[in-house]
């Protein structure tokens, strides 16, 4: 064996020398940490679970949201006024001319009153039907559409009925109910964020643990880098890529797996629905759909597991080697 | 490159009165001094559990002296940043006596590693690593993985990996001890032929047969002491 048998460490391209063939197919850039083992699996169904129940509160608290929105917006659109009657005042009068400043006002889109049947049938529920009302003092009622389109101001109607018809004809804008909907809703999303920022916290320590595990199995191997000239740097990259691929592996999963189910629900709900009983439940409590921005906040979620996973997995290597 | 005045030459490994214990038990090595030029060859020897191993992990960085100066290329270790010990590591090759390879890559992955932990891209060093590698007559192996290759097909694969990044110092622990007596003999000229090239060898053995055929250094372990046999 002769010293030119050595090879160069770089042979220089001015040699011309034929560099020997490679094998094709040689696998060459495998990942530095192994993957594919049983602890890497389990961690990757762990965060496919946590994401999967995360993309479930994140879909029903935007689910909630949307519904409530929609609701309020159909409420807000209308008001009602009622008239109170009160002894030595003609009632149909009143009504009359509180349809009439109504009417004028800019932006009511429609003015409905309620006759003196329907008032009284709207009592029924609590009532009970077939009894003579006709002593009693049932209040009116006249509902007004407002225009979507143009600003309406309620103020003024409010102050102008208080004007012409004082102690008896009253505004309500359905304001407290409308409060009570929305710091019911807003909790309800509140206890979904924090549902799903509980998972995430789930996610990231679930990580430290299986990273810790992990750097303990791969002792070896982060030795053997170490003494080939890995630096630390090198070293927690690789760690991270592994760790950031398991992530997206159990965040895809979880967060197709939230998608399927909401798909599936939502078709079951359709179907449920076809009643009349379905559509009063669908009137109550609105359509069981999460719409475009729910789907895209489970998939969000996904990522954030992801990428939750690669930093605190990176955090714990560079702790670890430290 | 080669200075006129060889003496003169900053060493590339120095242990000035170095003391190594582990622990709160005895020490393992005592009044350890030594320096090895650029370009020497030399063995390191003497019977088990002398303190061989120890003393290549203190130049291998991977462990500190009790007390003592240790100077690795011309930098004396203590206080040293992270930075610089992978820059010290990068001029090093080792072959550990168990091999160390990392199974779950091919033994062309494994013997590419310091070039790839560099950051250079595969393209950049194929055709060497193969070359290497049907040198050491592994090019029919390259694609298997450790497990599947013989004692002797595995220690060649740890000397091709410590020789890739062409070392300015080759660290070999019993580099000969799982090969029979004809491919030792290849694998010391192998890096007699390194020496020739510049590196300087550090070859911990007990095997006489090896060591009387070289005309070389001996670094005798004995008891924690240190005795030099040139």
């Amino acid at each position: 064996m002769s010293t030119q048998a050595i090879p160069r460490a770089r042979p220089e391209p001015a040699a011309g020398a034929p560099s020997p063939p490679v094998p094709a197919q040689l696998r060459r850039n495998a990942a530095l940490v192994p993957t594919d083992t049983a602890a890497g699996r389990s961690l990757a169904a762990v965060i496919a679970i946590l994401t999967f129940l995360a993309g479930l509160c994140a879909g029903a608290a935007e689910m909630v949201a949307a519904n409530a929105a929609q609701w309020q917006g159909d409420v807000a659109q209308e008001v009602t006024i009622q008239i109170r009657p009160s002894p030595g005042r003609d009632v149909d009068a009143d009504l009359a001319r509180a349809a009439g400043i109504a009417k004028a006002e800019p932006g009511i889109a429609e003015t409905r009153v309620f006759s003196k049947a329907e008032a009284e049938r709207l009592l029924e529920p609590w009532l009970g039907s077939g009894l003579d009302l006709s002593d009693l003092p049932v209040p009116r009622l006249i509902a007004l559409k407002l225009d979507r389109g143009r600003g309406s101001d309620l103020k003024r109607l409010r102050a102008r009925l208080l004007e012409a018809l004082p102690g008896v004809a009253s505004l309500d804008d359905h304001a407290l109910w409308l409060q009570r909907l929305s710091t019911a809703a807003g909790a309800f999303v509140g206890i979904g964020i924090g549902l799903v920022i509980l998972v995430l916290v789930a996610t990231g320590l679930a990580v430290t643990f299986a990273t810790r595990g992990a750097m303990a199995s791969n002792r070896e191997v982060v030795e053997v880098l170490h003494f080939v000239g890995a630096d630390d740097d090198y070293i927690a990259k690789a760690f991270q890529r592994r760790f950031f691929g398991l992530g997206l592996r159990g965040g895809a999963i979880g967060a197709g797996c939230a998608i399927l189910a909401f798909v599936i629900l939502g078709l079951l709900a359709r179907a449920a629905r076809s009643g009349p009983a379905g559509q009063e439940v669908e009137a109550l409590f609105g359509a069981f759909q999460i719409g475009l921005r729910g789907y895209a906040s489970v998939v969000l979620i996904g990522v954030i597991a992801s990428l939750v996973t690669g930093v605190v997995s990176r955090i714990t290597v560079r702790r670890f080697l430290a | 490159m080669r200075s006129l005045l060889p003496g003169a030459e900053r060493p590339v490994v120095q242990f000035e009165n170095v003391g190594m214990r582990y622990g709160l038990g005895p020490e393992v090595l005592s009044d350890v001094s030594f320096r090895i030029a650029p370009r020497s060859f030399q063995f390191l020897t003497g019977p088990s559990g002398a303190g061989k191993t120890t003393l290549l992990r203190l130049i291998l960085l991977s462990a500190r002296p009790t007390r003592g100066l240790v100077s690795i290329f011309g930098e004396e270790v203590s206080g040293i940043s992270a930075k610089a010990l992978t820059g010290l590591r990068r001029r090093m090759g080792v072959v550990f006596q168990d091999f160390r390879l990392l199974d779950h890559l091919t033994t062309y992955e494994n013997v590419a590693l310091p070039l790839r932990v560099q950051g250079r891209t595969e393209a950049s060093y194929r055709a060497e690593v193969v070359e290497l590698l049907r040198w050491v007559g592994l090019g029919e192996r390259m694609h298997a993985l450790p497990p599947l290759l013989s004692g002797g097909e595995k220690q060649r694969a740890a000397i091709a990996r410590a020789l890739i990044a062409r070392p300015d110092l080759l660290l070999a622990d019993e580099p000969t001890g799982n090969v029979d007596p004809g491919l030792g003999r290849r694998l010391l000229r192998l890096f007699l032929e390194l020496n020739k090239l510049g590196t300087s060898v550090v070859i911990a053995t007990h095997d006489f047969g090896i060591m009387d055929a070289v005309d070389a250094r001996r670094m005798v372990l004995g008891e924690g002491r240190l005795r030099i046999e040139e």
